[in-house]
């Protein structure tokens, strides 16, 4: 027999202004199998649930509903109440009548009739609740870390610092990702390469950090704790064991058509090459596509001239697959394809750049030699403008509606190392609002504005054009001054929009971590869990997660890296026992639901079953409850409805979809 | 040249003497030519034909017949031989224990459409022996007990055989003389499909409201259907609360026969038998044949289960909320 408890929170005035909760408390008590219903201010605090307790005792309760918040937020906090009460856990349901009702309804009648057949529902569900029992599994003591910019050899290596072992796998052929492409860094100028090259030696120094540099995830299976990990190394060509890092065979490769991507792409290299100077692992890679002798057949001057004979143009892309007990997604960003906004003759105009191309033309390290020369013919530009929000803070649907939140304070440094370098050089930045919230930021921008002389314009560029001489003419408007100004420009630099690497969404689907529209990977809760994904195991570091620049970006790999060693530490961890369970009485077989797991948590066996007819043998379903993440997917695709997802039964269900509709 | 059913039955004979099987599924006459039934034959061959009218699909007899020591031949005509392979992929059938004879088939004559030409007391068929085109073109002698009628065999044929586009059998151990099968085809494979599209939605509505509300709920669909194979289906489940559901609503044949086709969705083999099988005439198999339709155009699929497959390049929801939009 069902005893049931109703408890209708107020949350404050969060419910309670909008949903009359004395009418719900009271109607729902009226309900079959109610025996107690009440209201309280906040449920969730000590008294609501001391409330609740005395009541599981006083009324013998067999089913709790809570109607609060999301169960996100607080079902957690209430089965727990009820386990303390001494019923089980999975007795409790939760009606939201916060963000499903009181929140996005501003009638309160309405409001009202609303939470009160969303409660409808869960006393319907609650019926058919059955208790639940959670299990348990281990946890392989080791981490992967997918990218190896700033953010993963962060995390790297404070989880490796933490005493536990850790798998790099990075898709370039070396690690540093952006910020090794960086010249200065904002706000301090202090030099990029300068502060993250040791750390890049530092991670591959360390004895628990093991770098796949070349290499790419390939499948992910398991769950948390136990992930299986397939991980394609791709062929350099080049034996690491023996190769000196000398670069001779760089030197020789007679092939220079290939555009340095390190240099994006403003000069050339070898089709063997070593990315930059400082690259980690310094052995260089082959890129097959460019080189002559994989083209032609004929060549082979870098395997001549290495004394290593480390050159091996047979190798073959090698799969390794490797345990984990939690992965960190540092994936990191790219910037938008500027093929969209053809108002800004980017690719039409080589002086018009982007400004990572400008980062690199700056760099020391870059194709200038840090030279600020102009590609179209070498010259020292004299007049520079910066276009901010390029393709950001966009809603004419061609680029990104967020900020890319760097390219402020990046522009500023451009703008101000420019007129310190070259203080003859008049700089013009079009920005729609400058923003520089941040330690010592808006200082930095104000010194870029005031001391430096930058001209800082409110107002967008409307349109770069040639004025038939070889000048590059900036239009675009002041809204301060109200007027259409043109810019005799010698060189034009683009703050285009980040977003995430192009990666992430293939590795989002492969970690079956949710993502938003934008393929910024989803955090379990936007404030109060950042760094964690919603599926268990999965960690979020640096932009993949949102736009950051490189002290956030490090701040966050290192929380990252905090919730990465919290799991390792422990050595069991419960598991949730909402999984699918499949009635061999009634299982066909037909491997539909086997074909939908996207866990590979189903498998077949073969199954003596009595039909009522006399015995027999069947292939029947069976579900690893350890693998089961309880989504369901096979219980929608059984069509004899023999798979069932515990805790959500379809009897559930439909109880709530009758209790909805009558 | 026109399929004999003595020839088939020596081929039958010829196997099962080889060893091949056991016993022998196939056809049966019954106490009329038109009325033949399928049938198991383990000593004896008395009754066996291969006809004109041996329109039923034997492939789901065999999830049964499987299930039995030995082997069991069974004959299988190419739109049959899709069904038999989707219970052999589905782990339905034991596919080592029986011997798929694929004969081949020149179209099954719907004895209703021969009764519409006014044509009664019908004894047998014969073809036309001066038109030999196996094109499908020809005109078939209807033997009665008051004459000969000549009708063209198109005009009797079968709506399922009218848009049989495959003529080719699939998975078969043996296909016996395929070149006696011949081409039905009219064309309009997916007319009737492209017609109720066009409707405006509330005739739509209410041309399947009428269609189904003939339904007697005589689960002969269902029966019939090779896709239709699960050990206990939803509707006779006591505990998944279905059942009842569809009985408490006032027009329950309407999810009856949605729910059947969302659960062949993607399956069906498209053998039309479920429309020939209703004592009804629903036309069911328009259901089935529109998301046969709408998978190949909307995910391109037609081997794979669309609804158990994911791709990238698949249509988003949106798009069909586009195409209902415009449907309206």
């Amino acid at each position: 027999m069902n005893r049931i408890g109703v408890f209708v929170c107020h949350c404050g005035s969060n419910i309670a202004a909008a949903v009359d909760v004395k009418q719900v408390a009271e109607a729902l008590g009226r309900e079959q199998n109610v025996v107690f219903s009440a209201e309280y201010q906040y449920m969730c605090s000590e008294n609501g649930q001391k409330l609740i307790k005395n009541a599981v005792k006083e009324n013998a309760l067999t089913g709790i509903v809570v109607c609060s918040c999301s169960p996100r937020m607080h079902e957690a906090t209430f089965r727990k109440t009820a386990s303390e009460a001494g019923i089980n856990p999975y007795m409790v349901e939760i009606a939201n009548i916060r963000e499903q009702c009181s929140w996005v309804h501003k009638d309160i009648t309405a409001a009202t009739s609303k939470a009160i057949i969303l409660g409808r529902a869960a006393i319907a569900k609650v019926r058919f609740n059955e208790p639940l029992t959670v299990g348990e599994s281990g946890v392989t003591k080791r981490a992967l870390v997918i990218g190896g910019g700033i953010a993963g050899i962060q995390t790297a290596l404070d989880i490796a610092d933490a005493g536990y072992k850790v798998d790099i796998v990075e898709k370039k052929p070396t690690i540093g990702g952006k910020m090794a492409q960086l010249d200065k860094t904002f706000p301090t100028l202090d030099c990029a390469a300068c502060i993250l090259t040791p750390k890049m030696v530092e991670a591959a120094r360390h004895e628990n950090i093991k770098l796949y540099t070349y290499s790419e995830v390939e499948e992910v299976k398991g769950y948390v704790g136990n992930f299986s990990v397939k991980i394609r190394k791709k062929a350099r060509y080049v034996r690491e064991n023996l190769c000196s890092g000398c670069g001779a065979c760089a030197l020789k490769c007679p092939s220079r058509n290939s555009g340095n991507e390190f240099n994006t792409g403003l000069d050339k290299r070898g089709a063997i090459y070593i990315p930059f100077a400082q690259a980690i692992p310094n052995i260089p890679v082959i890129d097959a596509e460019h080189c002559i002798k994989f083209r032609t057949g004929k060549c082979g001057l870098c395997q001549m001239n290495c004394a290593a004979q480390a050159i091996d143009f047979s190798q073959k892309d090698e799969i390794i697959e490797e345990k984990y007990g939690a992965i960190v997604a540092a994936t990191g960003f790219d910037i938008i394809n500027l093929d969209k906004f053809g108002e800004y003759g980017y690719k039409t105009y080589p002086d018009v750049v982007t400004s990572l191309e400008f980062e690199r033309i700056m760099n020391a390290a870059g194709p200038t030699k840090g030279h600020l020369e102009r590609p179209s013919d070498g010259r020292q530009p004299k007049t520079l403008v910066f276009v901010q929000c390029v393709g950001s803070r966009d809603t004419s649907g061609r680029g990104k509606e967020y900020c890319s939140k760097i390219c402020c304070m990046y522009t500023a440094k451009h703008a101000m190392l420019t007129r310190e370098k070259y203080p003859d050089t008049d700089v013009y930045v079009f920005y729609i609002d400058v923003r520089a919230p941040g330690k010592n930021f808006d200082e930095f921008y104000r010194r870029a504005a005031e001391q430096y002389g930058v001209h800082y314009i409110k107002g967008m560029v409307g349109k770069i054009y040639d004025d038939g001489n070889g000048n590059l003419m900036v239009r675009g408007s002041d809204i301060i001054a109200n007027e259409q100004l043109t810019i005799k420009a010698d060189m034009v630099i683009l703050a285009a929009a980040a977003k995430p690497d192009d990666s992430a969404r293939s590795l989002g689907t492969m970690l079956t971590a949710s993502m938003d529209t934008n393929d910024f990977f989803t955090e379990a809760h936007p404030k109060l869990r950042p760094v964690e994904s919603p599926t268990a195991g999965v960690f979020l570091s640096g932009f993949c997660q949102g736009p950051k620049d490189i002290p956030e970006t490090v701040a966050q790999a290192g929380a990252a890296a905090v919730k990465v060693i919290g799991l390792l530490s422990k050595d069991r961890l419960k598991s949730n026992p909402c999984v699918a369970r499949s009635d061999s009485l009634i299982c066909s077989g037909c491997s539909n639901c086997e074909k939908v797991c996207p866990f590979g948590a189903i498998t077949y066996a073969d199954a003596r079953v009595n039909d009522g007819t006399g015995m027999e043998t069947r292939r029947v379903a069976v579900v690893n409850e350890a693998v089961c993440h309880g989504c369901g997917a096979c219980a929608a695709a059984c069509p004899s409805g023999a798979m069932d997802l515990m805790g959500f039964t379809s009897k559930q269900i439909f109880a709530e979809v009758d209790a909805v509709c009558r | 040249m026109r399929i004999e059913s003595d020839i088939i039955l020596g081929k039958v004979k010829r196997l099962v003497s080889d060893g091949k099987a056991d016993r022998v599924f196939a056809w049966k006459k019954g106490n009329f030519c038109y009325d033949t039934e399928p049938s198991l034959f383990t000593d004896n061959y008395v009754g066996f034909t291969y006809d004109d009218f041996c329109a039923a699909n034997l492939c789901k007899f065999m999830i049964n017949e499987s299930k039995k020591d030995g082997k069991t031949l069974v004959l299988i005509k190419p739109c049959d031989s899709k069904g038999l392979a989707l219970l052999e992929k589905e782990h339905r059938i034991n596919r080592e224990r029986i011997y798929a004879l694929g004969v081949p088939c020149a179209g099954k004559i719907d004895m209703d459409k021969i009764r519409e030409n006014g044509v009664k007391g019908v004894i047998g068929i014969e073809e036309e022996k001066e038109n030999v085109s196996c094109n499908g073109d020809e005109n078939l002698i209807i033997k009665t007990l008051y004459g000969d009628k000549i009708i063209p065999k198109k005009s009797v044929l079968y709506d399922k055989c009218l848009s049989c586009t495959d003529k080719e059998h699939v998975g078969c151990d043996e296909v016996f003389m395929p070149e006696l099968s011949e081409d039905t085809y009219d064309g309009k494979k997916f007319e009737g499909v492209k017609k109720i599209e066009n409707m405006p939605s509330d005739e739509r509505f209410s041309f399947w409201r009428s269609q189904l509300s003939k339904c007697i709920r005589c689960n002969a669909c269902r029966n019939v259907c090779p896709v239709c194979s699960c050990v206990k289906c939803i509707f006779d489940n006591d505990n998944s609360g279905i059942a009842s559901k569809a009985n408490s609503d006032d027009f329950e044949e309407n999810l009856y026969h949605i729910i059947r086709a969302f659960h062949v969705c993607g399956r069906c083999v498209d053998c039309g038998e479920c429309s020939r099988v209703c004592p009804e005439k629903i036309p069911l198999h328009l259901l089935n044949r529109k998301y046969i339709k709408d998978i190949k155009e909307l995910y391109g699929y037609e081997k794979e289960p669309a609804l158990l497959t994911f791709t990238k390049s698949d249509a988003e929801p949106s798009v069909i909320y586009e195409r209902g939009e415009k449907n309206v």
